[in-house]
């Protein structure tokens, strides 16, 4: 494909960037925020039902999956979970801490509080919320923050409920983890003013550093996640729902432009070719006895499930099914998304791609001699029952008719690939409505005052204070303000002053090094890595043996510091003992002495070092290895 | 909904709200320091809301809090249209060959939509509001639905027991069975009222409401109201039964015998629990599956004649001793006029030295006085230590294990017939409606407290 012109495409994008919180509590009880991965110690079923709104209107996508009998299974822990997130006694109060936090980023950001924190129901019934709403606060509205010079407008600042982990589906069932369920997220909102891939990139990550200079955040993946919105010119303004990794922006923004700009071609094509909505019959025809010997292995199954073969006619639709919208996938896999979301079928075949997959030509002409349809016209085929077969080709009929009018609105989720895939209607007018558990907040004058006293400073204060009191250089200065582990960089330096480059050193090359050899630093309990540098500082080993503890710390995450010395034989080795080491070595190979004179030191260095790696300062090493080589060249 | 005063604002934001002619639902725009709010006024929250803060819902959905000091601006733009949370109830015709079970409304919100404007929740109580909200109840009977009143539970007195039993009476003759939606406070109690109000039954009466309300998509109310309309045409028996919750599951409906229930858990879906007792069967699956033997209750009858006899005596009170407790108040209960009194002892049945004196002085006047326990499960014993011998010793009667709150009813029911000491002694100490039980069984307290 070309490349996309974003201006002249009128792409205009906004983000919303969530951050799970590293408080004490959640936002409505007082369980820890903490992620579990052991076994659960029980469970318990609930079913939701959709509520009406005022309109009497239920958001279709939560009806048809009640009706579907879908159970949602909760996996608990006794001791970290408690009869709040079960939905089994109301809400306490609102978490200070989080309420905190989030007027602190709005003073960074600019944006004005509220003078009353009101405590809203989200209607969420996916499951994913034991209660079938979240809770979400507005604490701030309007502000702003610069992005490489350019202004990007806050819309909102908020706070809100993480939701719960989906473990897995089976069938009917879904299983979530309660953990997560109430952990507070702060929720920035950008007006949808970006033009381009990189501005969103840029603008998530200057969110993520304001984020973290608090030193309030938790790290590592899925703590933050965004949520984009992109529209073109005569497009349609789609969601696409929880972007974990931020090297995947760029690329979603580019996807769904040229998405939306591929859609909107087809349906030009479609109307030149005369296509009318009308003619699209959401009629499903049992074509079962046509491939009754068909070598397809999925209608073969599907047959021998006692299940059958129905298709559905896309008139006109010839060629256009097959058209790719992102790389990789094409209409057909968007019409494929809408038959597994409302049909709970497998996948679909369509003429476009056929015969392929063990279907014959001659069966696709049967069909097309069957159901008298025509070259231009596209047939649909998917086999499982009747009933998920019907379901299915008419939530296809209804998204042909819908690529003949504009872009359907739509809530999206990300692919692994930066392609994205329906996840559901985009809900209308969202469905919100008063806490009446938990009262409301004021944000009083005072609060402001004792936040506004506390403000850390801001990534490009920070960034002069890394050059000029820490004296790192400009690289490893900037490195360091992007760092996930800036807090526990502060942290350390704070206390050893005097080895921030050692540090800084440490908690990035070193550890995005051992990071991509597979070790897994990121297991590393931080108050060992803060141990570390106290250890360090106090010359219990040379700062040459950092890598080495670290790599041992990560091999046994419940061992300490002091362990890992033991076990590596480090410490630092008595001056008169280096000397010795060094006096052995320089005798071993007094002849290359004699042959370079000081250039042996060279070479010697890396002997002695190999000797004394992790137990001697290098600096110290040389001086005396100079000395040793001198005093050989003189005998 | 729009209304002549800005409901719940007081003080100052009464005052401003007032001065500016605007009114609950009116669209205004509100200009502050440093910012500009459009939106909807929607009343104050009854709860933890002060007099200092005007609230606004925004076309996003999300409501703030502006206080009034800070408003430099306030302008009306438009009106508020009657916002109508009813919905337009589908009327539904009888179908044949379904059962008719009848749905008596007393308050709380089994069935109920929420006005998303204000959150106000709305209590749907017609037959058709019924069918619209729980659509399933159309495909397992024909309901006839009565709103007898719309009270908190907390606010029910023995008169609003009396119109209850009455119109349950009333229904009971044209339904297969009848269902009382009820605020689970003291659901217990009118279980138990009923259960002497009602004797004799031909059909089922089942007790049923909600611990999570009717407009959150996670309410029990809609499981709970269907196990109870499946209990009031399907079940065997003819017996008056809580129907909630059996676990924190939406699986399981627990059906508790009306006398031996009580709310033992302030919050959690399954508050109820049966003691000193046998739960009588739950409903699963859409049926209703029996855990007692068949000898256990009385079956259903439709021929059978019902005894009613709604009265109750409401001078008679409940008392909990205590540590340090004197006799003041069971002194100023005998002055008052007081007609009976139940003790909630402490252990086996006990209660303080202190009290002795005044407990003689209600031998004297013949003011029935009974012992039951704080311990809530067991059985009052009073002959095992001195204290209670001296409390038998001076008239007070043993409940033996009756829960107090059935035990309190049964005296107001009782007194409402009878003042004669004797009399009432002979009635309380004997087993009228399944109250009291012969056996203690092991079970009955192990799998309670082991849920
Ligand atoms: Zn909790």
């Amino acid at each position: 494909m070309t490349k996309i012109d974003y201006e002249k495409v009128g792409a205009l994008i906004g983000i919303e960037v969530h951050q799970q919180l590293d408080t004490r509590t959640k936002l409505f009880c007082s369980c820890p925020t903490k992620i579990r991965e052991d076994d659960p110690e029980f469970t318990f079923i609930r079913r939701l039902r959709p509520t009406q709104s005022e309109l009497g209107e239920v958001d279709p996508a939560a009806l048809f999956e009640f009706q579907r009998g879908r159970v949602h299974i909760y996996e608990n822990y006794d001791d970290s979970i408690c009869l709040v997130e079960q939905d089994e006694e109301p809400p306490h109060l609102l978490d200070e801490e989080a309420v905190d936090f989030a007027l602190e980023i709005s003073l960074l950001m600019n944006s004005q509080p509220v003078d009353e924190i009101q405590i809203m129901r989200k209607l969420v019934i996916d499951g994913s919320n034991t209660t079938g709403f979240q809770r979400s606060v507005v604490v701030a509205f309007g502000g702003s923050i610069d992005v490489n010079g350019f202004t990007v407008p806050i819309q909102t600042i908020g706070v809100e409920e993480d939701a719960a982990r989906k473990i897995r589906e089976n069938g009917s069932q879904t299983y979530w983890r309660l953990d997560r369920l109430g952990i507070p997220l702060i929720e920035v909102a950008t007006a949808p003013v970006m033009k381009t891939p990189q501005q969103v990139l840029d603008t998530a990550l200057r969110i993520g550093q304001i984020f973290r200079v608090t030193g309030k955040v938790k790290r590592g993946l899925g703590t933050i996640r965004q949520d984009i919105n992109v529209s073109v010119k005569g497009g349609a303004i789609i969601e696409i729902k929880g972007v974990q990794k931020l090297n995947l922006i760029g690329q979603v923004v580019e996807y769904e432009v040229q998405r939306q700009l591929q859609l909107l071609k087809i349906r030009d094509e479609l109307k030149e070719r005369g296509v009318r909505s009308g003619q699209i019959k959401s009629m499903a025809h049992d074509v079962t006895s046509l491939f009754e010997k068909s070598s397809s292995k999925v209608i073969q199954s599907a047959l021998k499930r006692k299940e059958g073969v129905y298709a559905l006619v896309l008139p006109g639709f010839a060629g256009m099914v097959g058209r790719e919208v992102q790389p990789g996938r094409r209409l057909g896999s968007e019409l494929a998304d809408y038959a597994k979301f409302w049909g709970g079928v497998q996948g679909l075949f369509h003429t476009d791609e056929l015969p392929n997959y063990g279907i014959t030509s001659v069966e696709v002409t049967a069909l097309q001699k069957y159901l008298k349809a025509q070259d231009v016209d596209a047939i649909i085929i998917v086999a499982a029952t009747e009933t998920a077969s019907k379901e299915a080709l008419k939530a296809v009929a209804d998204r042909a008719r819908q690529a003949l009018k504009c872009v359907p609105d739509e809530t999206r989720g990300p692919l692994i690939d930066g392609t994205t895939r329906y996840s559901r209607p985009r809900p209308g007018a969202a469905r919100m409505y008063p806490e009446t558990d938990v009262a409301p907040v004021a944000v009083t004058q005072e609060r402001l005052e004792r936040i506004r006293q506390g403000l850390p400073e801001l990534p490009e204060e920070k960034l002069q204070k890394f050059r000029e009191e820490y004296h790192l250089s400009d690289e490893l200065a900037g490195i360091m303000i992007r760092s996930l582990r800036i807090d526990l960089f502060e942290h350390i330096i704070t206390q050893h002053p005097e080895l921030a480059v050692t540090v800084a050193a440490a908690l990035e090359s070193t550890w995005r090094n051992l990071e991509r050899e597979g070790v897994d630093v990121e297991g590393i309990p931080e108050e060992q890595i803060a141990l570390l540098f106290d250890r360090l500082a106090a010359d219990q080993f040379a700062k040459e043996a950092i890598e080495e503890l670290l790599i041992w710390l990560a091999q046994h995450p419940e061992k300490t510091v002091d362990d890992a010395v033991v076990d590596l034989g480090l410490g630092v080795i008595s001056h008169s003992e280096l000397k010795g080491i060094i006096d052995q070595i320089v005798k071993a190979n007094a002849a290359m002495v004699a042959e370079r004179g000081e250039r042996a030191v060279g070479p010697l260095m890396g002997l002695v070092m190999k000797e004394v790696r992790g137990r001697a300062d290098g600096k110290l090493v040389n001086k005396l290895l100079q000395d040793a080589v001198k005093t050989q060249m003189k005998s | 909904m729009p209304s002549e005063e800005p409901a719940g604002y007081l003080g100052k934001a009464q005052k401003t709200l007032e001065k500016a002619k605007v009114q609950i639902g009116d669209r205004i725009s509100i200009q502050t320091l440093d910012n500009t709010f459009e939106g909807i006024v929607i009343p104050r929250a009854e709860i933890g809301a002060d007099d200092q803060h005007i609230v606004l819902k925004l076309d996003s959905g999300y409501n703030v809090g502006i206080h009034v000091d800070r408003i430099q601006q306030l302008k009306h733009l438009q009106s508020g249209k009657i916002i109508e949370p009813e919905l337009p109830a589908v009327p539904r015709k009888t179908k044949k060959g379904l059962p008719w079970v009848s749905i008596l409304s007393t308050g709380g919100t089994i069935a109920s939509r929420v006005d998303y404007h204000t959150g106000a929740v709305n209590p749907a109580l017609s037959a058709d509001d019924l069918y619209t909200v729980v659509p399933e109840l159309g495909d397992l009977a024909n309901i006839r639905a009565d709103v007898l009143f719309s009270e908190f539970s907390e606010n029910l007195t023995p008169n609003h027991w009396t119109t209850i039993a009455k119109q349950t009476a009333k229904h009971l003759e044209e339904s297969e069975g009848v269902v009382i939606a009820h605020g689970t406070d003291t659901m217990g109690y009118t279980a138990a009222a009923l259960s002497f109000a009602l004797q004799n039954l031909p059909r089922p009466v089942i007790l049923t409401g909600s611990q999570r309300s009717s407009d959150r998509p996670s309410s029990d109310a809609a499981l709970n109201l269907m196990g109870a309309v499946i209990t009031a045409y399907q079940a065997p028996f003819a017996e008056v039964v809580v129907a909630m919750h059996r676990s924190p599951d939406d699986t399981k409906i627990a059906l508790h015998p009306g006398t031996q229930v009580r709310k033992c858990h302030t919050s959690r879906r399954d508050a109820f629990l049966t003691i000193n007792a046998d739960l009588l069967g739950e409903v699963s699956d859409g049926k209703v599956h029996m855990l007692v033997d068949d000898s256990a209750y009385r079956h259903r009858n439709s021929k059978r004649k019902l005894t009613l006899q709604p009265e109750f005596d409401t001078k008679v009170a409940l008392l909990k001793t205590t540590p340090g407790m004197t006799g003041d108040l069971i002194d100023s209960l005998i002055d008052r006029g007081y007609h009976g009194i139940v003790l909630e002892g402490t252990g086996l049945g006990h209660a303080p030295a202190s009290l002795l004196k005044a407990i003689e002085r209600t031998q004297e006047e013949q003011i029935p006085i009974i012992m039951t326990s704080q311990c809530i499960w067991g059985r009052v014993q009073m002959r095992v230590y001195r204290t209670g011998v001296e409390l038998v010793q001076r008239g007070v009667i043993s409940a033996e294990d009756m829960i107090a709150e059935t035990a309190y009813v049964k005296l107001m029911w009782i007194l409402a017939q009878t003042r004669d000491i004797n009399e009432v002694q002979t009635r309380m100490r004997a087993n009228l409606v399944g109250e009291i039980t012969e056996c203690s069984k092991r079970s009955q307290y192990e799998e309670m407290s082991h849920l």
